[in-house]
């Protein structure tokens, strides 16, 4: 099991608590087991069959360039964050 | 202009060692002439106004904002820009401690500084640190919070 | 993945060599965004609208068309209509649209100096005549100037079609744009449980990231439908999305060659006259040139948000930080986009504290367009965690550094937006501000002549974006290497690019050539902005070189004749490691080499890296008669992971100070109740001058990243955050009173010592 964080607004949209449980070999794989279990929610995170660009996925710490295809292969912790303008 | 009737005035000038006729029109400033008629791009503009010294450059020994200046008042004048420091031979002291000290980050503003300082080393050889940071006090650099370009003049001037 | 180099055997890196684009810079040779000249070159001029906000009923552009010398004139019809489509991330945000709107007004204008209309002439004074002729019929609205008038709920609208985003939540009618959260932890039970709970709230007036090249654009539409853009850009690749999406164009119709950048400091990330050199030129035939004066750069490009934060921590007795609450309110300009959750990320970075809660708001104001500023929105936030901080300390008498240390984030520590730190060293850094000189030198607090001093520290915290670079390499005949990459280079970025591709190779830095090629000759390379381009550039640049061995490796086992697992390549020799006899330098390997260019090419898509932390210490003196600051010592001190050329990296902890210095002391958008900016020139925007500064005393600290094989953190940003505290927490030390809104300039406090 994955431990996922959904931004604030779409716990409060999909009322939901800080930390759900998921899983998926790859991030496209969780989103649709995710969407499963609370029906649109992939919406909030994927457009055009791509994570949204206003979304970035932080894997164990790590933010992925990878998008949908991110395998998740011994991962603890997923954090879908709003992304951020830099610099 | 188009519009109107003014003509270009004839001018004779020495820029770097180099006397030169030139035709301006008499509205342009001196920083406008050198960059855009005699195609010098050396000398850069920050403001227009005044108040940075990129465009600062030497008028028979003194330090002058071009842009404060009508190309026109070149006018047998005695012009020195950041083209004219280096000669067959190398770099001006005061380049070399600019790149030695590493006291250019973006670089707009190095031409008006080195051509500030050669001034202020022409005249004073060993001017101290308060001295130093007097004199530039019409130069913005944006980049570097001045600290290295301080440093790079007090070093030319050892 | 290659094997990392081990940190005692480096040669070139931390080194300072003299980095190779100086001698242009030094002789006035290199070439800025004006500086480039083109055969059949015409001026361009901009016709800037008077109004902070209004609708455009009518332009008549008849005059100025017909004037003799004017080739063009355009408006905002002659641009393609834009979607609300989202653009990519990170970089330029915002929608498509909006950023169409911003190069030129359509219906509305939305800040004084927005942009309406356009000439092209055969000489810039004709240009400026010519659009003095274009006639636009205005419907003045009144417009909101800060966060407080646009958050008001009778405030008039900036965006009549606009809707905002409120916690998912789709807005009409509002000026906020984005009203975002986060939260970890139980907040409410956590403050409870405090024995002290510390609130405070800070104004910042609008400042500008003030680089001294003036914006510019210079452009070919030619006949083929392909544009070509000479411009001076942080980033030629994004200024190639954001020409080819304002003209709808792809892509690969827009070649853009980026000039040497006279600073940027985020404010070159946005496009605002290339689109427009475009098609004037594509009406006119001819290669247009535009440059703004520094009137516009003040009124219509930059700036960084003002806004209100407040912060509220909660402590147990022993100083041990419980709960943080936040309220970010940062003033996005005419369009979306305050670099919100950019400031939530920074605002507690600093401390590990159990439970956050932070509320962000995106406001929309009739001012320009916000761009970054160096680490945009984490000054702004400094400014209210660290003034709560140094007022805890003060409650509690507790040091101001040992405090810190007590609740320090460190690697494992859960960030407000949740994701837990890697390898960072903000310990490091305050250990060392513990032991550095300047802490431990007595101040006195009067001076013999009347004024008064004093004391602040304050840290802050950037992060460290990767995303896409590309190098490519190739060996010369004479042994040395060319480096071509498409990092636009502001502040020395050539230089420690190619040593790192020097280490590598075990040559020296001065055998490694680089230069930085338009979008058609490298390839993507994200901005150079984001602290990123030392780090991913770099990257690139040491992949590149491990592949160009391998390159050596296979060509020199082909001249002798033996296997490459026989090949040794160190310092620029090559030998074989059995027979003593078989071994040759790189010139002499390049000379002989028979089998075609040693060529590599080498391309990173990184993800953020563990970032930047940075702690400054400012000493003040005061004087009650006049309220003049004077900063008399200022030391930065920083984690920068791994110094590649330690002169530049202290030049960017120098610059970043003083940038937040004058933010601090001076700098601020005077505007005007209807909307302008009444100090815009360089006389009144008042930037620190050399005779304003002491010398800026730098300690680097060195905690490798993890995400980099030299230990590169990014190091750019950090320094702008530490110093709007650290001299309000200073102002304090002195004066015995808080002025928590900038510029804390003479007056202020002036008006603050007569009301004590
Ligand atoms: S351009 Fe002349 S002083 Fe700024
Ligand atoms: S080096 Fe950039 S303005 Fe001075």
């Amino acid at each position: 099991m994955i431990k996922v964080f959904l931004p604030y607004k779409t716990r409060k949209l999909f009322d939901l608590p800080v930390e759900i449980d998921a899983e998926g070999n790859n991030l496209r794989n969780l989103i649709e087991f995710l969407d499963i279990k609370y029906p649109g929610l992939k919406q909030e995170l994927v457009d055009d069959e791509k994570l949204k660009p206003t979304i970035s996925a932080v894997i164990d710490g790590r933010t992925t360039r990878l998008g949908l295809i991110q395998k998740l292969d011994k991962v603890s912790e997923i954090h879908f964050l709003p992304s951020i303008a830099g610099g | 202009m188009s519009d109107n009737n003014v003509r270009k005035v004839a001018i004779n000038t020495t820029i770097n060692g180099q006397e030169m006729d030139i035709l301006v029109d008499p509205y342009v400033s001196l920083l406008e002439t050198l960059r855009e008629v005699v195609g010098m791009t050396g000398t850069k503009e920050g403001c227009n106004d005044g108040n940075c010294g990129a465009c600062t450059i030497n008028i028979d020994g003194r330090i002058v904002d071009s842009c404060l200046v009508l190309g026109v008042e070149a006018e047998g004048k005695n012009i020195e820009t950041v083209e004219g420091m280096a000669t067959p031979d190398g770099l001006h002291p005061l380049q070399q401690a600019f790149l030695e000290e590493a006291a250019l980050q973006c670089g707009i503003c190095t031409p008006g500084f080195l051509v500030s300082a050669k001034a202020l080393l022409d005249n004073e050889p060993k001017p101290s640190e308060e001295r130093i940071r007097h004199w530039l006090a019409g130069n913005l650099c944006r980049c570097t919070g001045y600290d290295k370009i301080v440093k790079a003049v007090k070093k030319a001037s050892d | 993945m290659v094997s990392k180099v081990k940190k005692s055997e480096y040669k070139v890196i931390g080194t300072r060599p003299i980095r190779h684009d100086g001698y242009d810079k030094v002789t006035g040779r290199a070439q800025y965004g004006a500086d480039i000249k083109l055969p059949g070159m015409i001026y361009g001029a901009v016709l800037r609208s008077p109004h902070a906000h209004a609708k455009i009923k009518n332009i008549d552009t008849s005059k100025a068309e017909n004037m003799n010398g004017v080739f063009a004139v355009m408006t905002a019809k002659d641009l393609p209509r834009l979607t609300d489509k989202q653009r990519g991330n990170s970089e330029e945000s915002g929608s498509e649209k909006h950023l169409s709107e911003n190069v030129m007004a359509l219906d509305k204008v939305l800040y004084k100096g927005h942009v309406v209309a356009a000439v092209s002439a055969n000489d810039v004074n004709t240009a400026r005549e010519a659009i003095k002729k274009i006639i636009v019929d205005y419907e003045v609205l009144k417009p909101v100037i800060n966060v407080d008038q646009a958050m008001d709920k009778d405030a008039p609208i900036l965006h009549e079609d606009f809707i905002g985003d409120h916690l998912g939540k789709k807005v009409k009618n509002t000026n906020i744009a984005t009203y975002n959260r986060y939260k970890i932890g139980n907040v409410d039970d956590a403050f409870k449980k405090c024995d002290l709970v510390v609130e405070k709230e800070v104004e910042l007036q609008t400042v500008h990231q003030g680089y001294i090249e003036p914006h510019s654009g210079t452009a070919i539409w030619d006949e083929d439908d392909r544009v070509k853009v000479w411009t001076s850009t942080q980033g030629s690749f994004t200024n190639r999305d954001s020409v080819s999406k304002v003209l709808s164009l792809d892509v690969s119709r827009v070649k853009v060659t980026p000039m040497e950048i006279g600073g940027g400091f985020g404010g070159k990330i946005p496009v605002y006259l290339e689109p427009i050199a475009a098609v004037l030129s594509k009406k006119s035939r001819r290669p247009v040139q535009l440059v703004m004066s520094r009137t516009d750069v003040f009124d219509a490009s930059g700036p960084a948000p003002g806004g209100k934060v407040i912060v509220k921590i909660g402590v147990d007795k022993n100083g041990k930080m419980l709960a943080g609450y936040a309220d970010i309110r940062l003033e996005a300009g005419g369009y979306p986009e305050a670099f919100i959750e950019a400031a939530a990320k920074c605002v507690f970075s600093c401390y590990n504290i159990p439970s956050m809660d932070i509320e962000a708001y995106d406001v929309l104001v009739n001012k320009p367009s916000s761009a970054p500023y160096r680490a945009p929105g984490s000054p702004q936030v400094a400014f209210a965690t660290e003034t709560v901080v140094d007022e805890i300390c003060k409650k509690l008498d507790m040091d101001l550094i040992d405090f810190r240390l007590l609740n320090v984030a460190e690697k494992g520590t859960r960030t407000a937006l949740g994701p837990k730190y890697r390898k960072i060293g903000l310990k490091e850094v305050l250990e060392a501000a513990k032991k550095s000189d300047h802490w431990n030198s007595k101040l006195e607090k009067k001076s013999g002549n009347g004024k008064v001093r004093g004391r602040g520290i304050a840290s802050g915290y950037w992060f460290n974006i990767g995303e896409k670079s590309a190098v490519n390499l190739s060996l010369n005949m004479d042994g040395t290497v060319i480096l071509t990459e498409g990092s636009t280079d502001i502040g020395g970025s050539r230089a420690s690019i190619a040593m790192q591709a020097a280490e590598v190779l075990g040559i020296n830095a001065e055998s490694v050539r680089p230069s930085v090629v338009d979008t058609d000759s490298i390839g993507h390379t994200d901005v150079t902005g984001g602290s990123r381009t030392t780090y991913a550039t770099g990257y690139a640049a040491y992949k590149a070189a491990h592949m160009l061995i391998d390159e050596i490796t296979s060509k020199a086992a082909k001249i002798w004749d033996i296997s490459e697992d026989d090949i040794k390549y160190k310092d620029g020799i090559i030998s074989s490691r059995t027979d003593s006899e078989l071994n040759m330098t790189l010139r002499e390997f390049a000379d002989q080499n028979p089998f075609g260019p040693v060529v590599s090419s080498a391309s990173v898509d990184l993800e953020e890296a563990a970032g930047g932390f940075g702690t400054h210490i400012v000493d003040l003196e005061i004087d009650p008669e006049t309220g003049k600051t004077d900063v008399i010592r200022y030391t930065v001190l920083q984690d920068v992971g791994k110094a590649i050329h330690p002169s530049y990296v202290e030049g960017q902890l120098q610059g970043g100070a003083t940038q937040g210095i004058g933010w601090a002391l001076n700098e601020e958008y005077f505007m005007s109740d209807d909307g302008k900016m009444l100090n815009s020139s360089y006389l009144d925007y008042r930037m620190p001058i050399a005779l304003d500064l002491p010398m800026i005393e730098t300690v680097l600290i060195e905690v490798p990243s993890e995400d980099h094989p030299f230990g590169v953190r990014g190091v750019g940003e950090t320094p702008i955050c530490p110093p709007v505290p650290a001299i309000s927490n200073a102002v304090n030390d002195a004066i015995g009173t808080r002025i928590l809104s900038t510029p804390i300039k003479a007056s202020k406090i002036l008006n603050t010592l007569k009301s004590m």
